[in-house]
């Protein structure tokens, strides 16, 4: 037994106490996130709150009610585009919205939608596809002040040229202007897109399932986590699925060392989307 | 000037940037079919070209070359490029991981994070290579590696296309050796091989 602890141990147990006293003490549940990635943003973070240590940092969040709120956006907030990876949504519009068509109403879950630019891209597809209307888009997150954003649909005007790219690319039938306007250095997204989308507190950490879906989305959110907690959220999107419905993951994902390996079939294999196998 | 390896080198961290395609097909050839180390690369791209990087590489290469997927296992003897747009880092196990975080010194793969996160994982087991490059990304990573007892490898500046990522290393610190292309590739052969000690 040493009585003098080396540097990088310190580190995780540190860590692990850290992740530990968020779980008790406000019940987001980071204990398997994958850590690397946990270790840099909690880095950003000690800087931030100017925390020498992460026992600092506990200490802090522990004491100081408005430290974890902002320590939040640290630890879950990603920031991305609309109709971000067109191919993805490409796929979707030929090989997902035939079969879609098909069903009298729709549920859509947004698993993970931080700041909302996904929700928003799927309602502009399915507003060009003519069927947002039978639509409702469940766009969840575990973090209350990317909810807030995401339904202020409010995103930087510098960023639209990139959207409108990704749009056009993404097959988009009309002008992604049609669905904003802009003010100052800012543009707002059309209140009746909002209409057909609920933004919802959910952890696919903690909680469970919540309706019967016939297409979940959830991309770049699955490698934040470990193995274990990748294969609970994926229970999640299997049991919520209707039988046939569609699954999509990142580009870079992959149900490979899942246990859900044979539960899904590719539809469109490079831009990961699946379809749930009946029960053998 | 030879390297001389004096411990094993499980894992090889590689960044480059302007410049790195044409370096890399020049050392990563050198890496014979029998090398133990794991390599993982990270290149800045623009972001529409990355996927390409296998057939460029894979065919060259005595090594066999993936472009990485998320929590892939890490093989042996594998030469492991970042994907376009991901950040790439070394986790507990070792694991391969991937994250979607901000850019980091305005690059997204970062060789810093690559670096730094390999370093938390490997120790005095790594070996950090930089090339050539524009800009400073890097160099916080190498300094990683130094603090973590790898050992740190840049490109000779002058003899680099572009000089400043090297250079930014060895302004930050003493770096372990300075080397020519030629001198990396001869480095490369001396590596520790499967099957001798």
């Amino acid at each position: 037994m040493s009585l003098v602890p080396t540097d990088p141990s310190v580190n995780d147990v540190e860590l692990k106490l850290l992740v530990e006293a968020i779980y008790h003490a406000y019940h987001y549940d980071f204990r398997r996130y994958a850590r690397a990635s946990l270790r840099r943003r909690l880095s950003a973070a000690m800087l931030r709150f100017d925390c020498r240590t992460l026992s600092q940092l506990q200490g802090r969040l522990l004491h100081e009610s408005d430290v974890f709120a902002e320590l939040l956006d640290y630890l879950t907030v990603q920031v991305s585009d609309m109709f971000r990876d067109p191919s993805y949504f490409r796929a979707l519009r030929e090989k997902v919205v035939p079969l879609l068509r098909t069903y009298p109403s729709l549920k859509i879950w947004i698993a993970g939608c931080s700041s909302g630019e996904e929700a928003y891209s799927m309602a502009i597809l399915l507003r060009e596809e003519g069927l947002l209307e039978r639509s409702l888009i469940y766009a969840t997150d575990i973090n209350p002040n990317a909810l807030r954003r995401a339904e202020a649909g409010i995103y930087d005007a510098a960023k639209v040229a990139d959207f409108t790219r990704n749009h056009h690319l993404s097959g988009g039938r009309s002008s992604l202007s049609d669905y904003y306007s802009a003010a100052y250095d800012r543009v707002i997204f059309d209140k009746n897109l909002r209409r057909n989308i609920v933004f919802s507190d959910h952890s696919l950490a903690t909680d469970s399932v919540f309706a019967e879906v016939q297409l979940v989305s959830c991309r770049n959110v699955l490698i934040y986590f470990d193995r274990e907690l990748q294969s609970r959220a994926l229970d999640l999107f299997h049991e919520s699925l209707c039988r046939k419905g569609f699954l999509g993951i990142g580009l870079r994902e992959s149900l490979r060392f899942s246990s859900h390996a044979d539960s899904f079939v590719e539809v469109a294999r490079e831009d990961r989307i699946y379809q749930k196998a009946d029960a053998r | 000037m030879s390297v001389r390896f004096d411990r094993p080198v499980e894992a090889i961290v590689i960044g480059a940037s302007s410049g790195g395609v044409e370096a890399l097909t020049r050392v990563l050839p050198a890496l014979s079919a029998d090398t133990r180390a794991s390599v993982f690369v990270v290149l800045h791209l623009p972001r529409e070209r990355g996927s390409l990087l296998v057939d460029v590489f894979a065919p060259r290469c005595k090594l066999p070359v993936r472009e990485v997927h998320d929590k892939d296992p890490i093989a042996a003897g594998t030469i492991y490029f970042a994907p376009p747009d991901y950040h790439l880092l070394i986790d507990e196990g070792p694991q391969l991981a991937l994250s979607m975080d901000e850019p980091v010194e305005f690059s997204r793969p970062s060789v810093s994070v690559l670096f730094e996160t390999a370093a938390a994982v490997y120790g005095d087991r790594l070996l950090a290579l930089l090339l050539t490059g524009a800009g400073s990304d890097g160099a916080a990573g190498m300094q990683a590696v130094q603090r973590a007892g790898g050992l740190t490898v840049v490109q000779q500046p002058e003899s680099a296309r572009m000089p400043q990522m090297p250079a930014a290393a060895l302004e930050r610190i003493s770096v372990d050796h300075v080397l020519t292309l030629e001198e990396i590739m001869t480095m490369f052969q001396a590596l520790p091989r499967a099957g001798r000690a």
